[in-house]
């Protein structure tokens, strides 16, 4: 299915555009793939080019300009649902290839055989098959306080900011936190959860754990990980002779589900496991 | 260092939450450093089969020939150092047989497979790779691909047409522009890296890579480094919570040593001189 435009105006639909060209314009003069007779609209407005799935939007130094969901563009690439303005009309993109695709075709990998550019012609398999889904991408929330107060202390792990200092401090690290674009991670929808130390001289701290992996421990004498996942939290052994204990009981090589206010021995300091909120 | 010991190998491989088979396929093995994962394509078994085929012509054939000869001698035909002639040469070899076989067995017709391969000597890396299965290196605090995907989406982002923040918003991903099988030649893309004592190379098929963010990787890698299969079986556990739509495998090589190749006093000399 190849995606398309609905042209309207005051909420009136006047015509339907598939988007099955490579390259379609948009203008005032008659030559044009969508033709729009309003003296608002320059001879060759706006012009869509269209690879395989994806469609690029691009103003041809139109007299007017071009607008995407209310921002003036210069060139865009269009998502399912984007309302381009041209003077008083209206073009509603839609390309909802995620629905109609069958399971089977989500995410195969194929072949191109000729260079872009007549890419359309050129896939292996017919245009229904090339139908692809956006993939969800892992996202952490915002990065974590860098607390460097007091021998406890969370470090991010974004390059920059990792000095890990193995200086037999205790020390817990936390994943950095991706730009903003990207979709919500399916973890972020497990409730809230932080640990708390209850010896040594941090007794009394908090970490909120808010990544989806947070270490714990001495990096070189024994160190934990904690996960964060769709279906709750795990702790894992990292590193050290040592294995960490929960409630009285040692951890072997595999993760084991956190359940609130468990209490947790690792490197010798103790802390506890529990639900925020 | 003996190359055994300074290299520490894992690597793992699952068919992630959606499909019920796994067309990806890993081999590794230290003794002669060389690492290989492809992700076939294809239908019914096919993706399997071109996948599996280029592993094990890879890594049959250049174990091989390094039995007798040193990856750092000179390669008769081309004049390449053997290494990169090696990797070179059965890239080309698996795309024989797996365009040879998907000729004469119908049920094989288009199948193929992306390939990435690394062979570790003398202190370096050869990297070989077609298609979008990816290596990524952790350096210090720097992780980052060192491969470029043979894919219409990198195409498109090398052109400026798209930028690499929409990139992920695009509706193209998974279209490689070279494969390994589909065609009677292929030709892969191969560097040469120079390998230093702590870092960590990771080899991905894209069920990685489309699921996981490169900073989440990067992250991962750097806190779980110092058990290397607890980081393998994490990072296919984080694509999988994050819905798994692929095949997901993944190699992690550490380098804990230096490894330079063993030369004649002769050749020292000369190396010497050279410098």
């Amino acid at each position: 299915m190849a995606a398309k435009l609905i042209l309207s105006m005051d909420g009136v639909v006047l015509k339907e555009y598939a988007l099955n060209k490579e390259r379609m314009t948009i203008g005032r003069k008659a030559h044009n793939d969508i033709v729009i007779d309003n003296l608002a609209v320059s001879g060759e407005h706006a012009a869509i080019v269209t690879i395989l799935n994806d469609s690029f939007l691009e103003d041809l130094d139109s007299t007017n300009g071009v607008a995407v969901n209310g921002t003036q563009i210069k060139k865009h690439f269009l998502q399912n649902n984007d309302v381009v303005e041209i003077g008083k009309y209206k073009l509603k993109y839609l390309n909802d290839q995620q629905g109609q695709a069958t399971a089977a075709d989500f995410e195969k990998t194929m072949v191109l055989r000729t260079p872009v550019g007549s890419a359309t012609s050129a896939v292996k398999k017919t245009e229904e098959t090339a139908s692809f889904m956006k993939t969800q991408v892992n996202v952490a929330p915002a990065a974590m306080e860098h607390e460097a107060t007091g021998k406890f202390e969370a470090v991010s792990a974004r390059p920059q900011a990792a000095q890990h200092e193995a200086t037999g401090k205790y020390a817990a690290t936390a994943p950095a936190a991706v730009p903003p674009a990207a979709p919500v991670s399916p973890a972020a929808g497990v409730p809230p959860a932080a640990v708390q130390i209850l010896t040594g001289p941090n007794t009394g701290k908090e970490l909120d754990l808010v990544k989806n992996l947070t270490t714990l421990g001495k990096p070189g004498l024994q160190v934990a990980v904690l996960t964060r996942r769709p279906h709750g939290y795990f702790i894992t052994h990292v590193e050290g002779a040592n294995f960490p204990v929960v409630n009285g009981t040692s951890l072997n090589e595999h993760p084991r589900q956190l359940n609130d206010h468990d209490i947790i021995e690792l490197a010798g300091i103790k802390m506890e496991f529990y639900f925020k909120g | 260092m003996d190359i055994e010991q300074a290299l520490e190998i894992v690597g793992e491989t699952n068919p992630g939450m959606v499909r019920s088979h796994n067309e990806d396929s890993v081999s590794y093995d230290a003794a002669c450093g060389l690492v290989v994962l492809a992700d076939g394509m294809g239908g019914y078994n096919a993706g399997e089969v071109a996948s599996g085929i280029t592993v094990s012509v890879m890594t049959t054939e250049i174990k091989h020939r390094l039995q007798n000869v040193s990856p750092i001698s000179r390669d008769e035909a081309t004049g390449e150092e053997l290494g990169v002639a090696l990797l070179r040469e059965n890239v080309q070899k698996a795309n024989a047989s797996i365009y040879n076989a998907a000729q004469s067995q119908p049920q094989y017709a288009g199948m193929g497979t992306t390939v990435v391969a690394g062979l570790f000597y003398d202190n370096r890396v050869v990297v070989a790779h077609v298609g979008d299965s990816r290596l990524y290196r952790l350096r210090g605090d720097e992780f980052g691909p060192i491969t470029r995907d043979h894919s219409l989406l990198q195409e498109q982002i090398d052109s400026g047409m798209i930028t690499p923040e929409d990139a992920r918003l695009s509706k193209n991903k998974n279209l490689v522009t070279r494969a390994v099988g589909v065609e009677p030649e292929v030709a892969a893309e191969v560097h040469v890296h120079g390998v230093q004592v702590g870092d960590i190379y990771l080899l991905c098929s894209d069920g990685l890579n489309d699921m996981v963010e490169d900073e989440d990787i990067g992250s991962t890698l750097q806190m779980l480094q110092a058990n290397l299969p607890l980081a393998a079986s994490q990072l296919i556990q984080i694509a999988n919570d994050n819905g798994g739509r692929d095949n997901v495998s993944v190699i992690l090589v550490k380098v804990k040593g230096e490894f330079a190749a063993p030369r004649s006093w002769l050749a020292k000399l000369l190396l010497w001189f050279k410098n």
